[in-house]
């Protein structure tokens, strides 16, 4: 249903293209960029490196174009989307598989128009509508970044689409109506540090791309940025006043969030976010701070702006609610989240505090009890084991159901049924 | 008649059936001194020191042996399972030298009562002293029943063979079973230094691997641990501490504890305080009521500045370990280095656990501590009762690699038991406990300085380290935790020193390669901000990864092959051979180098210089954006001596290399000033599945008929030095504080 | 409260507190010993069951939760007398050093193999990754699996008895 609607609107778009605009034709026909020989690291200044090293750890490029266990940068990772499976390309400097060939020119038109150095459209998978405004400046430093890598022989597997959006030129369609190019100009008014927060936020960043809704045909949705998304199954939470959180965002605690992945007063990045903090962890420090400074001024909100709330703990009413919920949590979850649980002493969030539960939707809590925090690969981070094989949909939607009632004082959920169907249906489709 | 004397009455008197109950003092036995294990326990006194192993404590030959008129053979060893595979290994050793085949032989282990003192399953020493003591006292038995069938028959011994199956065989086809023979005999005299050891070329069991017998009843679920006990009557505990070492809960309601349902007591000893419940579910709900308080911390802050900075701020007591001068030619090249590890933690699967009951006035505690003998000892002094009144008994537990929570959990459940007579108690650490609690590895530090001529051979070499004592094993109660906690508390002994040539902190500083102009120092640090004690390999970890780092450094800095450095530098020719095995199954030669992505290295040592010969080499690759080491395969070659069970050795290998991997690369104790911060699986990760390397080869070298060596711990620190090589061959960049951990390598590699 | 566990194929009616974890009831309750307390967090996986058919933590698991479900664990793959493919697999590889976590291990192995029979090197280190191991054991574990995998699919013979 879903499906077809979307195929209905790209191949309007595209229809009314090919008929109507000569625009159109100049978007889809795209010329091959010259091969050139790969760059040699005596071409490119350290200076210039390195900023393209913070650049591509605030971007984040790691995480889409790295499969799993494989090499970084190497490309492979499957993206599931509405139209079918993309793979992510192998962006390292290897001539025959991944971008060794491709001039700063090139570089720069793929990130900028989403077209391939051949000139092949690229799915908007890569959110190019974001690297629009980028400078040229940083471009060339990302392009420096990648080019120095070594580089990695790995073929990219071919997208499996639904047809006909395997024909590439139709994404000339997609572009004309969500392609657009707009610099991000300084604010006046602002501090530096925030406008280069917006400018990291809104380029390279590329927060949006989960944190603003998607239309039905994909793309962002202009009149709404920020107000908050759906990634991969988890709730890309408003960027605005109406996230709620027990505690108001703070400069301080967005910095802690993006730094660490963890602020005792929201609680844990998890799904998706979870691997753009562990990026964060490794990007500038004052560019982490700007972004910080930029995204706590997105969503600050009326009343009290800081200072610790005592944690909502409900129990006895929660337990009088959803009693199957109480018994599970008990030996489910007390043993780490309980009071009095050695966990709670080492500084994590109390439930109350944690983002998911206070949310409108109860797709972040659910996916957190159904998947949990994988044992990260390295490092030191939370741990939560996941409750999908072990306990039944009807369990996991009392667990989920008593937590919020116990821990928040919000109105209960009421897509509750659905959400867990959802996270459990995902989880057995690997 | 002297203590020692008792006790061997006393065997014999239970071994001859007659009396269950044995009562011995050990009042003027010497304690403090170094016993099996060298890490510094109470041992047992040596009265016969031309004796081998442990004979030399217990040179009777009925402490080890004994033969039923059926032809049945107990064994008895001080030495403990800890997962190193010790049981089958003695059975092995037992059958050989008896001639009996191995499913002939029960053993039994570490019990008070039961076996002989062998001081601590530690140190890699349980072949040597165990091993070596049974393998004797075995050839004395076979040589005494040879000698029995020659006076029955009225032959010569020479003309007196055995067959492998527990009989004697002699002219004219006569046979006679070794319980007959035995029943004739009394095993209650002194071992002869010299019965003679049969002969390798004729070994029917020793050399083989034989499959463990431990192993099919830990795959079904058969009571295999302490844990698995369950005695009747028996009521569960948990302890009722803060978060770490060295904090308190304040304003606990216990009142409110105790009348929690199915609570049967909340025991208050002083500050020592626990919680006894039927079940032990109630029990650990009492537990997280109980710490649903805010903490203080009791002891001084924890130390806030890098391992470095901490250890050089503490007094040091200096010892001198090497001071050797020889003329040599001036230095040409001269490279300076220093190396550091954080505190650890041993990890152990299954966090401690006890058993303890008191009942009509003696305790009986089972305990998975390595120091069975300690534990008697220890809790003798906490509750006040004669040594005889206190029975240790050990049994398995998860493994432990040092001094875990063991002594501590036997301590606490003895307390317990001994204020709720006639209930056995299990007592089970949790696991946030044995992270904030149990002793740690100490953290320690190394200043290398060492250079090279034009010829490329070193001419100085000088290696200070900085460390904690690792011996803090307890002997009396105020080694352990309970000691500090009740009314009257004991004070906590101090720290000392293990002379070399075991050394602790000092362990493997004393470089095995022939150098001149060494001068080696152990600041000895006294003052322990962290609760320390024994980790595997103690300060052989980080002196050997300090030393073979070095030696990598000046390979680099002379431009000489790491391999040819080290060989040039041996003389030892079982360490050369150990090398050159290592290096001809790696491939060394033809090694693929360090190209920015994939490197080798290699590391050398033998055990303390005393055990094990090792070395490993490993072929790394780096993913240059994540930090992240691939270990593509490692290869280890090693040398014990006598190689009893091949595969028990491989194993033992194995898994020391993929520890020391964990430890070297990833592992390190976090802490703020209050707490212990490392708390669990999350704040403390180890290496996973996935970190594991794609290989792992080790080979043993066949030395038919030499002395055991021991091989427990001999991995950890070649392997962490191969690990640190490896990655400076394959990035150019040398790590010399550990954690080598992805976020270090990927910092250092910065992005060009 | 009563509870009915159906375990090893086996109904076994408990008495206890409808939270209590499951870990404590195998091992109080119905005395096996298989499941093991590691670290009561599901960060370790000693305490591994199968759960109809799945790889859990008994640990986080309240027996309330579990009416009407099927529980395994070690003790119902096989005995010292007549062990299973895995336990035969375990024992032949010599994959154990202390043990303490090697029934959480076959306990997730098996699930891994009851769902696919021939699994490649990146399966089973991807699947095993939830249970940690402080030996070192880890290459023999992986060793083990994959003997077991062969056995199955009839690369290598099963035992019919322990010998
Ligand atoms: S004991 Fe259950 S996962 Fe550790
Ligand atoms: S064998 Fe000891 S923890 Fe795995």
């Amino acid at each position: 249903m879903k499906r077809r609607a979307v195929l209905a609107a790209l191949s309007a778009a595209a229809a009314a293209g090919v008929l109507g605009s000569l625009v159109f034709l100049a978007i889809a026909w795209q010329t091959e960029i010259p091969a050139m020989a790969p760059p040699k690291l005596a071409d490119f200044d350290a200076a210039t490196i390195h900023r393209g090293a913070a650049l591509v750890a605030i971007g984040d490029c790691v995480v889409c174009h790295t499969a799993e266990r494989g090499p970084a940068f190497a490309g492979g990772r499957a993206l599931e989307t509405p139209f079918g499976t993309l793979y992510a390309t192998n962006i390292t400097p290897d001539q025959r598989t991944g971008i060794g060939n491709w001039s700063a020119a090139a570089f720069r038109r793929a990130m900028r128009d989403g077209v391939s150095r051949d000139g092949e459209h690229l799915y908007p998978a890569l959110p190019y509508e974001h690297f629009t405004r980028v400078t040229d400046a940083d471009l060339d430093a990302i392009y420096a970044f990648l080019m120095t890598r070594g580089p990695v022989l790995q073929k990219t597997p071919e997208n499996r689409l639904i047809p006909p959006l395997g024909f590439r030129p139709l994404l000339a369609g997609w572009k004309l109506l969500f392609l657009h190019e707009d610099p991000v100009l300084p604010v006046t008014g602002q501090s530096d540090e925030w406008n280069r927060g917006r400018y990291l936020v809104e380029g390279f960043g590329h927060c949006g791309g989960c944190h603003t809704p998607r239309n039905i045909a994909g793309g962002e949705e202009r009149g709404k940025p920020f107000a908050g998304g759906i990634a991969e199954g988890w709730d890309a939470p408003p960027l605005n006043a109406a996230n709620r959180t027990a505690h108001p965002w703070t400069v301080d605690a967005v910095y802690r969030y993006l730094r660490t992945g963890m602020d005792a007063e929201h609680g844990i990045a998890n799904g998706p976010m979870g691997p753009v903090a562990h990026g964060l962890s490794g990007a500038p420090d004052d560019d982490v701070r700007s972004i910080a400074v930029y995204v706590a001024s997105l969503l600050e909100r009326d009343g009290p702006k800081a200072g610790s709330l005592p944690p909502v703990d409900r129990e006895v009413e929660a337990t009088r609610e959803h009693p199957e919920g109480a018994a599970l949590f008990a030996g489910a979850c007390a043993t780490c989240h309980g009071p009095g649980a050695p966990m709670m002493a080492q500084g994590r969030p109390s439930l109350s505090f944690v983002s998911a539960l206070q949310a409108d939707h109860p797709r972040n809590a659910v996916q957190a009890v159904v998947n949990g925090l994988p044992a990260a690969q390295a490092g030191r981070t939370a741990l939560m084991p996941p409750f999908g094989d072990s306990l039944t949909s009807s369990q996991i939607g009392q667990i989920t159901a008593y937590l919020r009632s116990r821990y928040s004082e919000r109105q209960p959920w009421t897509a509750l049924e659905d959400s867990v169907e959802e996270a459990l249906n995902a989880k057995e489709q690997p | 008649m002297t203590a020692n004397t008792a006790t061997q009455l006393s065997r014999r008197t239970f071994l001859s059936g007659s009396a269950l109950v044995v009562a011995f003092s050990l009042s003027s036995r010497a304690f403090g001194q170094l016993a099996g294990g060298g890490e510094g326990s109470a041992g047992p006194a040596v009265v016969a020191p031309h004796l081998p192993g442990s004979l030399k404590s217990s040179p009777m030959l009925d402490s080890w042996i004994r033969i039923d008129a059926d032809g049945k053979v107990t064994v008895f060893t001080g030495k403990v399972e800890l997962g190193q595979g010790i049981r089958t290994a003695l059975i092995q050793v037992a059958a050989e030298e008896l001639d009996v085949p191995p499913t002939a032989i029960h053993l039994i282990t570490a019990d008070t009562v039961l076996t002989p003192d062998e001081g601590l399953t530690a140190g890699s020493h349980s072949m040597q002293d165990s091993g070596s003591a049974i393998r004797n006292a075995a050839a004395n038995v076979r040589m005494l029943l040879v000698r029995e069938a020659a006076r029955t028959w009225n032959v010569e011994p020479a003309g007196i063979d055995t067959d492998g199956m527990g009989n004697l065989t002699g002219p004219e086809g006569r046979t006679l079973g070794y319980g007959p023979a035995a029943s004739s005999l009394s095993l209650h005299v002194e071992a002869a230094a010299d019965a003679p050891l049969r002969d390798p070329a004729r070994y029917r069991t020793m050399g083989a691997s034989l499959r463990r017998v431990d192993i099919p009843g830990k795959l079904t679920g058969e009571p295999a641990y302490l844990q698995d006990m369950r005695l009747p009557g028996m009521l569960h505990a948990r302890m009722l501490r803060g978060p770490s070492f060295g904090t308190r809960f304040q304003s606990s309601d216990i009142a409110a504890i105790s009348a929690l349902p199915g609570v049967v007591k909340v025991v208050r000893q002083g500050n020592f305080l626990a919680v006894v419940a039927e079940r032990e579910w109630t029990a650990i709900t009492a537990l997280r009521k109980f710490q649903d308080a805010p903490f203080v911390r009791t002891a001084s802050p924890l130390p806030s500045g890098d391992v470095a900075a901490t250890l050089k701020g503490l007094p040091s007591r200096d010892i001198g370990i090497l001071d050797t001068r020889n003329a040599t030619a001036p230095a040409a090249s001269t490279v300076n280095a220093r190396y550091s590890r954080p505190w650890l933690n041993h990890g152990s699967i299954g966090p401690s656990c006890a058993m303890a009951h008191f009942q009509d006035g003696a305790i009986t505690v089972w305990t998975h501590s390595q120091g069975t003998f300690d534990v008697r000892r220890v809790v003798a002094e906490l509750v006040g009762l004669p040594p005889e009144k206190v029975h240790a008994i050990h049994v398995e537990g998860s493994g432990c690699y040092g001094q875990n929570g063991a002594d501590d959990v036997a301590a606490d459940a003895a307390l317990i038991a001994w204020d709720m007579p006639g209930r056995p108690i299990r007592l089970q650490w949790t696991r946030e406990e044995e992270f904030g609690w149990e002793p740690l590895g100490p953290g320690m530090l190394t200043e290398l300085e060492a250079s090279l001529d034009t010829d490329k051979r070193i001419v100085t070499w000088k290696h200070e380290v900085w460390s904690n004592p690792h011996n803090n094993r307890p002997v009396g109660a105020g080694g352990v935790i309970a000691g500090g906690e009740v009314a009257k508390p004991f004070p906590v002994p101090e720290g000392k020193p293990i002379p070399m040539p075991e050394g602790d902190g000092s362990r493997n500083s004393n470089p095995l390669y022939d150098l001149p102009n060494m001068q080696v120092t152990y600041h000895f640090l006294k003052d322990m901000p962290l609760r320390v004690s024994a980790l595997r390999s103690l300060g052989a970890h980080l002196n050997v990864f300090s030393i073979e780092c070095m030696f990598d450094e000046l390979a680099r800095a002379g431009g000489v092959d790491p391999l040819e450095l080290r060989l040039a530098h041996m003389k030892d020719e079982r360490a050369r051979e150990v090398m050159t095995t290592m290096a001809g199954r790696f491939g060394w030669q033809s090694r693929a180098r360090g190209d920015g992505v994939r490197g080798c290295g290699m590391g050398f040592a033998r055990y303390k210089n005393l055990g094990a010969y090792c070395a490993v080499a490993m072929e790394v690759e780096i993913d240059r954006e994540t930090g992240r080491v691939r270990v593509r395969r490692a290869v280890a070659a090693v040398d014990s001596g006598q190689a009893v069970n091949p595969d028990g050795i491989r194993n033992q290998i194995e898994g020391g290399i993929i520890q020391s991997l964990s430890w070297t690369s990833r592992e390190e104790m976090t802490f703020s000033p209050d707490r212990r911060t490392s708390f669990d699986w999350s704040a403390y990760p180890i290496l996973r599945f996935e970190d594991m390397p794609d290989t792992i080869e080790v080979h043993v070298l066949d030395r038919p008929g030499l002395p055991f060596l021991g091989t427990a711990e001999a991995a950890q620190g070649p392997t962490a030095a191969a690990f640190a090589n490896a990655v400076a061959d394959a990035t150019g960049l040398r790590l010399r504080d550990m954690p080598l951990s992805p976020e270090r390598i990927k910092a250092a590699l910065g992005a060009i | 409260m009563t509870i009915i566990l159906n375990v090893n194929g086996a109904e076994r009616r408990i008495d206890a507190e409808p939270a209590t974890p499951l870990l404590y009831a195998l091992r109080n309750d119905l005395g096996l010993n298989g499941a093991k307390y590691g670290c009561g967090l599901g960060q370790c996986g000693a305490c591994t069951v199968q759960l109809d058919g799945k790889a859990v933590f008994s640990c986080l698991l309240p027996v309330a939760a579990l009416e009407g479900r099927r529980i395994t664990t070690v003790e119902g793959l096989g005995t010292l007398d007549k062990p299973g493919v895995l336990q035969q697999a375990f024992e032949t590889e010599q994959a154990a050093q202390c043990g303490y976590c090697i029934a959480g291990m076959i306990m997730r192995a098996q699930a891994l193999l009851d769902r696919n029979p021939s699994p490649t090197e990146t399966d089973i280190r991807a699947h095993m990754q939830p249970n940690l191991c402080r030996c070192g054991t880890h290459m023999r574990i992986l060793r083990a699996v994959r003997r077991a995998a062969d056995m199955m699919s009839g690369k290598l013979a099963i035992l019919e008895s322990g010998q």
